[in-house]
């Protein structure tokens, strides 16, 4: 692992896995990840877990910090909700999660 | 009709406060906004979130930014109309537009700021496949009259205030009342909660927690919901309307659809003045983008502030704009 920098696999709605670099030292999470790499991640309210637009699901074993209330309470307004989502601007960008692969949840219908 | 200088569409931060630097220019301007409340995001999203990035303010509540900015308009005596989404515009003359909203309201101005942010907040739809089909045939995303339910059987989803609230309102009206949610623990107000619990136990309302609503199923009109609980096989619960309340998320709407260039959900335009393609309209605040755009509550002040002059110029291209500071001439409002 490069000094500062970590691998995080996300597949998207489609199933296309992209492999992707995260710097750990930039105060980065995976909502703010995806974006930079013009993933389809809306991430309406900036990352005050304030809407529920960067849900995913956690597809590897990493132990991450548990979601707070209100975390939960906005997955409560996000749709297909599984034991293993989260939103993306909760989950912080730190050498703990390198190897971590999460899936775009899907967004609401048009 | 009603007529004015600058129609804004968009009664949030930034509509806000072109008003302010447009009455320094004597120009009337008149919101609207799909919300019931001026605000915007900051009133619908995070109104007791503190924001840190107003210069002058080390911290201000959004709600309070909302407050002062409507108390430092108030000079000028903008028009508002509120609950009311930007649906239609047509050029009517050579320099004036005509704006009709979802509830028929028209309002005429020469000039039109599309201050929208993120657009207009509308209702979250499931992405159940096939939900659109049975919208209007059993599926409401908004109760306007709790009377439709009588005596039927409706099926509310969500977890927060309103799912809570309209299933204790449609336990009286309603024959049947089923509640799913995808956990055990809801977010509304407290007594809400302690209702909704004591109407469960009392077999007034079906509450079906660790529970989705993933289907749906009828012959053009709705009359079962496939219900999946704690990941086991779904199954079929018979109803005659389902009620999905998960709260409000924005969609650039009818804007998208007046002609203007867009990219990646944003309106272009240039960073002279902030106009877009067509003539006469501006946008400015979340809803534009350019090189280097950052969506801040303060580089939209200052697109306002530049938009406006043009918008003089434009509306009046014979006269001189002479530029005035606040502490030289003071604000001066409209009588």
């Amino acid at each position: 692992m490069e000094d500062n920098i970590i691998n995080v696999t996300v597949v998207d709605r489609e199933g296309i896995e992209h492999p992707l670099l995260a710097p750990t030292d930039m105060a980065m999470n995976m909502m703010e990840v995806c974006k930079s790499y013009d993933l389809p991640v809306e991430g309406t309210c900036g990352g005050m877990a304030l809407c529920a637009s960067c849900h995913m699901y956690i597809l590897s074993d990493h132990t991450l910090s548990e979601a707070s209330e209100d975390e939960e309470n906005m997955l409560d307004q996000a749709f297909f909700v599984k034991s293993n989502s989260r939103l993306g601007c909760q989950i912080k960008i730190s050498e703990e999660i390198d190897g971590l692969r999460v899936q775009l949840a899907p967004v609401g219908a048009e | 009709m009603i007529h004015t200088d600058i129609l804004i569409i968009g009664a949030g931060p930034v509509g806000l406060f072109t008003v302010f630097e447009a009455g320094l220019l004597k120009l009337k301007c008149h919101l609207v906004d799909s919300l019931g409340q001026p605000g915007g995001q900051l009133t619908e999203i995070y109104p007791k979130k503190p924001i840190y990035d107003i210069p002058g303010y080390p911290s201000v509540l959004a709600g309070d930014l909302v407050d002062n900015l409507m108390k430092q308009i108030e000079p000028f005596k903008p028009g508002f109309t509120l609950g009311e989404r930007a649906e239609k515009l047509e050029k009517i003359d050579d320099k004036l537009y005509k704006l009709t909203t979802s509830k028929g309201t028209e309002i005429c101005a020469p000039v039109i700021a599309i201050a929208g942010g993120l657009g207009c907040f509308e209702p979250r739809k499931p992405p159940i496949d096939n939900i659109d089909t049975y919208e209007d045939k059993g599926v409401d995303y908004i109760i306007k009259d709790p009377e439709k339910y009588r005596g039927k059987k409706v099926l509310v989803a969500g977890g927060g205030d309103s799912a809570l609230d309209w299933s204790i309102i449609l336990a009286d009206i309603a024959d049947e009342v089923a509640l799913v949610h995808r956990r055990t623990s809801f977010r509304g107000a407290l007594d809400s909660v302690e209702k909704v619990m004591e109407l469960a136990h009392s077999g007034k309302i079906n509450l079906i927690t660790n529970a989705q609503a993933v289907g749906l199923g009828g012959n053009g009109v709705l009359k079962e919901i496939m219900i999946e609980e704690d990941g086991k096989e779904p199954y079929s619960y018979k109803v005659d309307h389902f009620i999905p309340l998960f709260g409000l998320a924005p969609k650039l709407g009818p804007i998208g659809e007046w002609g203007l260039e867009i990219k990646d959900n944003a309106i272009v335009v240039d960073t002279l003045d902030y106009s877009t393609n067509v003539l006469g309209i501006y946008a400015i605040g979340d809803i534009n983008t350019y090189p280097g755009k950052l969506k801040l509550i303060l580089c939209g002040f200052h697109e306002g502030t530049l938009m406006v002059q043009s918008a003089f110029k434009y509306i009046y291209p014979d006269q001189k704009l002479s530029f005035k500071y606040t502490t030289v001439a003071g604000v001066n409002g409209f009588e």
